[in-house]
Order: structure tokens, then C-alpha cells, then sequence
């Protein structure tokens, strides 16, 4: 060794220590248990358990996988702190957790998707778009007017709540100081966390106190799911108004460009992609709501393109109510309850794609 | 170059800047949207209590079951928080490392895939795990059940007897918990990326393995996130309405028996069940259990909001 490759600590020991410890080296590595050894372990403790499960005539896959699981944990844990240390084996375990904790949670997961899948499949076909339920007492009929109905009301919301959403955000962001910005984020806040089914209550306490308690429309409908939204609208506006980078608004204003102008022409433009996102996400959060519509929508079975008079179905009442409340015979309406359902998944899906597809088509250009 | 003498008139600048119109119109646009806010937030809080009113002042025979409203809203009270308290137990420990796997145990290819799945699930209305949960697993959970009572029967939560169809609150709790899985996840998997990674970087280059370093580095940098996703969650499983009604057929009972075939509802499972069949004062207390829902909500989303915004003075980590 050369005294300039030295430590501290080696100056200061003598030659002989030194030379002791090249006698006694420390190893740099600690035993390791080989690649393999984890996957070993996890076909040798599923193969056991399957085995002796089998062998007391109690086989399930379920057991086993259970069973499997929590013996390739400990085992683990035995070898590994025998071969690695403590440590080591705390790690191993831990990772064995971690993963077994997510695929547990898979399970539901894809449960509900398949279960959907399957029993929607059934009726998802041409009829279930172009029928109503007006008339339809067993087979057949569709969800046409629940679909219209959910068009509709969601899209007055969408009208009712982006304008507004946008603009507050705006206002917190580029003009918000002192109190009243500090009264609007905390009850946007306060907002957030409204349940639905109080924001249907909202609607109808509201209207009621005009036209009696028997009111039931798509607008109270849309009313309410705009109570939700506004406050995921400013939310996600604001974060996405508060990343434009200052020094883009003071060169607009260096220019002499007004405030007003500065913030259409180049605040909202640069984070055009993460608001147009933001508002898709909130409306796919707002269409699959029951709650609200259950009590101020009401129900019918025939197509009602106006919303204001008369009740609105939608899908999800639709869904829930044909399940719920089934006639005779009792299939064709779980069916067409599922067949809902899906039709909710893939037009949640269908936006949430958009809210992707939209934040990078739109993303300013960054060089 | 000019001399003082020469601009007598531009000496005393205005110190107002100029206003255009077109600023005028926007700006008060702007402040009117959050006005407008605050109106209808008023307005929810008026018209609930104004409606509300006649249940509170109504004597008690009027009422629904012909008890007192404490009565009445009690029992949905606690029907809301106990499977809203089943839900949170087994969803945010599940969360939690299904967050870390994503995070730190999945390859890197995957893990933004399955960020943004969990996202989508997180969006899936409440209605489909509705029906899931009283399709599907109520009639799975049947065996699990019948087992928690043969064997730990002994403990009041599963004294049972098991409900023949399965709809439980122990169902309704594990529908719940699926629901605010995805939620909870979001949230604490967007803390654990913003964990610095120069603080994981020194745990690891010290020699620490790698849950060692999630100790120590992750998990107490991300703890108030974590807290905060579970309360955004416990917030949502509290509202929430389809499950529960769907799954639940409740009585106004208290019990902590967990599957056995007679259970609390919750608030507002009880309003969408009994609401459209209701008139008179019936309305107004069922609007009145709405107002203590509300009251609830906004606790828990407060104390969620709390331990965020202490969070955000506390984080110099970075």
C-alpha cells in the first residue's frame, strides 16, 4: 500500500497492525444466497404445501397460495439469516410483503373488471344504444334514454362548472391576495370533500323551496354534480396555472402586454394541456355519480331530452335501479344493470385516455 | 440626456397603473367566479339547515320510527363509521406497499403503468363496486366468514350467526376498502417520488438495504402523506352512498357484530334507500342526517388538510 492511497486512520496505525491485518482480512462481501435461491424457495414451499394439503384431502388453490405464501416467508427469513445476517433477511422478508400485499390488492381489482366484462357483455349490443325501457317488461330494451340522460346532465355541469373552475383558479392564482383568497382556497377545500349525496340533497333543498317537494330534473341533476366538480376544476387548474414559469409574465409585461391579455394569451396557453386534463379527469369523476341523481334526477323509463322538466335517468341510476329493483323475470334487468356498468368503465376509460392523449398533444413546446 | 427643466409635467408620475378596460372586465370576472363559490357554499349550508329545521323542532312521534331524531340518525352514525373504519384498516396498509412496490420494487418499465392503472381505478364509479361487491363477493366471502366464526367466534366482531346471503358490514367494510385502495395509493405514491433522492442515495451508499433505507428515508418523509391519503380516503368511504345501499339491507340497530344478517346502515346509504319514497317530515330528516354527514366529512377532510399544510412548512428536506 502507498502512503498516498492511505486514510487517516491507516497513517496513524503502525506497520505491524498492517501487516496483522493482511493476515486476517476481512472480507469485503458477506455471503450472498445465490439468484436462484429466492425462486427456489418459493416453488419448493408452494410444491410442500400443495403436497401435504393434498395428502390431508384439503387441495385448493386459494390454501395453498396462502399457506405457500406465509411458509416461503419464514423459510426465507431462516436461510437468509443464517447464510446473510439479520439484516439481510428483514429485507427479504420485507420484499416478500410488499409484493404479496400487491398482488393482493390486484385480485379485487381485476375481479371487479372481469366480473364486469363478463355479465355486461351479454347485452352490449345495438339495441341496448337505441332502445329506452318505455313499454319493456322482460327481454330486451336498452339504456338509451339513461345514456342520453347522462350526456346531458353531465354536460351542463361540464358548461356550469369549467367557466367557473377556470376562472378561480385564475383568480387565486394571478389576482388572489389577502382574505378573500384565503376564504376561497379554504372553502374550495371544504368543497372537495362535500359527499354527494349531500350535494343531491343541496340541489334539491334548493329547488324545492321554489317548486314544492315533489321536483325532480336533469338541471338539479346537473346542479349538483357541478357542486362536486368546481372545486377538482380549481384544484387542478391551479396547480397547473402556479408551475407557468414567472419569468414568462414579466416579459409579457416587460412588453407592455396588459395583465388580462398576458394571462389569455400566454398563461393559459402554456398550461392549456394540463387544465384541458384536469377538466377531462373531473368529468369522468362526475359521470359515474348516483347519489345526487338518484334524488334530484329521479327516474323514468322513456327518453327525456329536456332537462329542464321532467325526470332524467342516467347510467348509474339506470344501473343501480335495475338491480336493486328488479321486475319479472329478474335476468334481463341484472343484465342490463351490468351492461350499464360497462358502458361506465369505457367511458370512464375513454376520458381518461383523452386527459393523456390531450396533455401531450398540447404541451408547449419546451424548446 | 435631458435636463430637469425639461419635463415639468412627467416629474409627479401617477403611482396607479393604468387600467384598461379589458383588465377591469377580467379581473372582476375572475374575483365574480370566486364569489360565486362562496355564495353556493353558503347557499349549501343555509338550505340544508333551513330544511333540516323542521326535523329538529318536529316532536318525536312525527318522526320516522317514532323516536327521538338522536335515535334515528344514531345508529346511521354509526354504521358510517364503523365500515368506514373497517375500509381504512385494511385499505391503507395495503396501500401503502402497494405504493412502495410501485415506487421502489417494480422494474422501471412497469411502475409507470401501473401508476397510471391505479389512477383509472381510482376513477371507476362507485356503483360498479356496488354491484361487484354484492355479486361477487358477498357470496365469495361466505366460507371466510363461515371460518371467523368457527374460530374466532369468540371475539364480539364475529360472534355471527354468518349471514346466509353474505351482505354484511364486513362485506360492505372489504367493497369500501377496494374502493379507497386506488385513492390512498395515488396519493402516498405521489409522496414517495418526491422522497429526495439524495436522501436514499446516502442510505444506501452507507450500506443500508434497501427496506432500511425506505425506513429510514421514504416512510418518515412520506408519513404525513400517507396520513393525508388515508383521510382523503376515510373521507370518501364515509360519503359513500351506492355500495353500501346496494349491499346493505340495515336496521337501526347498534351492534359490533360484523357478519351477522342484521346491521346499521350508514347516513347516506339511508337517504338514497328511503329518499324517494318519503314526504313530509320524513324529508327534512333525512336532510338533517345529510347535515350531520356533512358535518363529519368536513372534520376528517379538515384534520386531512392540517396535517398537509403542516406538512408542506415542515418539508426543508428537499
Amino acid at each position: 500500500m502507498t502512503s498516498d492511497t492511505r486514510t487517516d486512520t491507516d497513517r496513524s496505525r503502525t506497520d505491524g497492525e498492517l501487516a496483522e491485518q493482511a493476515v486476517v482480512p476481512m472480507p469485503l462481501v458477506r455471503a450472498e444466497l445465490p439468484r436462484w435461491a429466492p425462486w427456489g424457495i418459493l416453488v419448493a414451499s408452494l410444491v410442500v404445501v400443495g403436497g401435504i394439503l393434498a395428502a390431508t384431502g384439503n387441495f385448493g388453490i386459494g390454501l395453498t397460495l396462502v399457506l405457500g405464501a406465509l411458509l416461503y416467508a419464514v423459510v426465507t427469513y431462516v436461510v437468509s439469516r443464517s447464510v446473510e445476517g439479520g439484516r439481510k433477511a428483514t429485507d427479504r422478508v420485507v420484499t416478500i410483503v410488499v409484493n404479496v400485499a400487491f398482488l393482493i390488492a390486484l385480485i379485487p381489482l381485476i375481479s371487479v373488471i372481469v366480473t364486469v366484462l363478463q355479465n355486461g357483455i351479454a347485452r352490449f349490443d345495438g339495441a341496448f344504444f337505441t332502445n329506452s325501457m318505455r313499454g319493456v317488461v322482460g327481454e330486451g330494451g336498452g339504456g338509451y334514454h339513461a345514456i342520453m340522460g347522462t350526456l346531458i346532465i353531465t354536460a351542463l355541469a361540464a358548461a356550469m362548472s369549467i367557466p367557473v373552475g377556470i376562472l378561480t383558479a385564475v383568480y387565486l392564482v394571478e389576482y388572489g391576495k389577502g382574505r378573500l383568497a384565503r376564504a376561497i382556497t379554504f372553502f374550495v377545500d371544504v368543497m372537495t370533500g362535500i359527499p354527494s349525496i349531500v350535494a343531491g340533497l343541496f340541489a334539491f333543498a334548493f329547488f324545492a323551496l321554489f317548486a314544492g317537494p315533489g321536483i325532480r330534473f336533469g338541471f338539479g341533476g346537473a346542479v349538483a354534480l357541478s357542486i362536486l366538480m368546481i372545486p377538482v376544476v380549481v384544484r387542478s387548474t391551479e396547480e397547473m396555472l402556479k408551475i407557468v414559469p414567472n419569468e414568462l409574465r414579466e416579459a409579457a409585461y416587460a412588453l407592455g402586454t396588459p395583465k388580462w391579455r398576458t394571462i389569455l394569451k400566454v398563461v393559459i396557453p402554456t398550461s392549456i394541456a394540463g387544465i384541458a386534463s384536469g377538466v377531462t379527469l373531473a368529468v369522468a369523476r362526475v359521470i359515474g355519480e348516483t347519489a345526487p341523481l338518484l334524488i334530484i334526477a329521479g327516474l323514468t323509463t322513456g327518453v327525456n331530452l329536456n332537462p329542464f322538466s321532467g325526470r332524467m335517468t342516467t347510467l348509474p341510476v339506470f344501473a343501480y335501479n335495475s338491480y336493486a329493483a328488479p321486475g319479472v323475470p329478474r335476468e334481463p334487468f341484472i343484465d342490463r344493470a351490468w351492461t350499464s356498468a360497462l358502458v361506465l368503465i369505457i367511458i370512464v376509460l375513454i376520458l381518461n385516455l383523452l386527459a393523456r392523449l390531450v396533455a401531450t398533444l398540447f404541451a408547449p413546446k419546451t424548446r | 440626456m435631458s435636463a430637469p427643466t425639461t419635463t415639468p409635467a412627467t416629474a409627479t408620475p401617477s403611482t396607479k397603473p393604468v387600467r384598461q378596460l379589458g383588465d377591469r372586465i377580467f379581473a372582476g370576472s375572475a374575483t365574480g367566479a370566486g364569489v360565486l363559490i362562496l355564495i353556493v357554499l353558503a347557499g349549501v349550508a343555509v338550505f340544508l339547515i333551513a330544511q333540516a329545521i323542521p326535523a329538529f323542532t318536529a316532536s318525536p312521534a312525527e318522526l320516522p320510527g317514532g323516536k327521538s331524531l338522536t335515535a334515528y340518525i344514531g345508529p346511521l352514525v354509526f354504521g358510517t363509521l364503523l365500515s368506514a373504519l373497517i375500509a381504512l384498516v385494511i385499505a391503507t396498509p395495503l396501500a401503502v406497499c402497494v405504493a412502495l412496490f410501485i415506487t421502489h420494487y417494480a422494474p422501471r418499465r412497469l411502475a409507470q403503468g401501473l401508476g397510471y392503472v391505479v389512477d383509472l381505478l381510482a376513477a371507476v364509479p362507485s356503483i360498479v363496486y356496488g354491484l361487484w361487491g354484492v355479486a361477487v363477493l358477498a357470496p365469495a366471502s361466505l366460507p371466510f366468514m363461515t371460518w371467523l366464526q368457527d374460530y374466532l367466534g369468540w371475539i364480539p366482531l364475529f360472534a355471527g350467526p354468518v349471514s346466509a346471503t353474505g351482505r354484511t358490514m364486513l362485506v360492505v367494510g372489504v367493497t369500501l376498502a377496494v374502493m379507497i385502495l386506488p385513492i390512498i395509493t395515488a396519493v402516498s405514491r405521489e409522496v414517495f417520488l418526491q422522497t429526495p433522492k439524495l436522501h436514499e442515495e446516502a442510505a444506501l451508499a452507507l450500506g443500508a438495504t434497501r427496506w432500511e433505507m425506505i425506513r429510514m428515508a421514504v416512510l418518515p418523509f412520506g408519513r404525513s402523506g400517507i396520513i393525508s391519503g388515508a383521510m382523503l380516503g376515510l373521507g370518501r368511504a364515509l360519503g359513500e352512498t351506492m355500495a353500501v345501499a346496494i349491499i346493505l339491507s340495515g336496521s337501526g340497530i347498534i351492534t359490533f357484530n360484523l357478519i351477522s344478517s342484521s346491521n346499521p346502515s350508514s347516513i347516506a346509504a339511508n337517504i338514497a334507500l328511503q329518499f324517494p319514497d318519503s314526504t313530509g317530515v320524513a324529508v327534512n330528516t333525512l336532510i338533517a342526517s345529510g347535515l350531520v354527514l356533512f358535518v363529519i366529512t368536513l372534520l376528517v377532510n379538515s384534520i386531512a388538510r392540517w396535517i398537509i399544510n403542516r406538512r408542506r412548512e415542515f418539508s426543508g428536506a428537499n
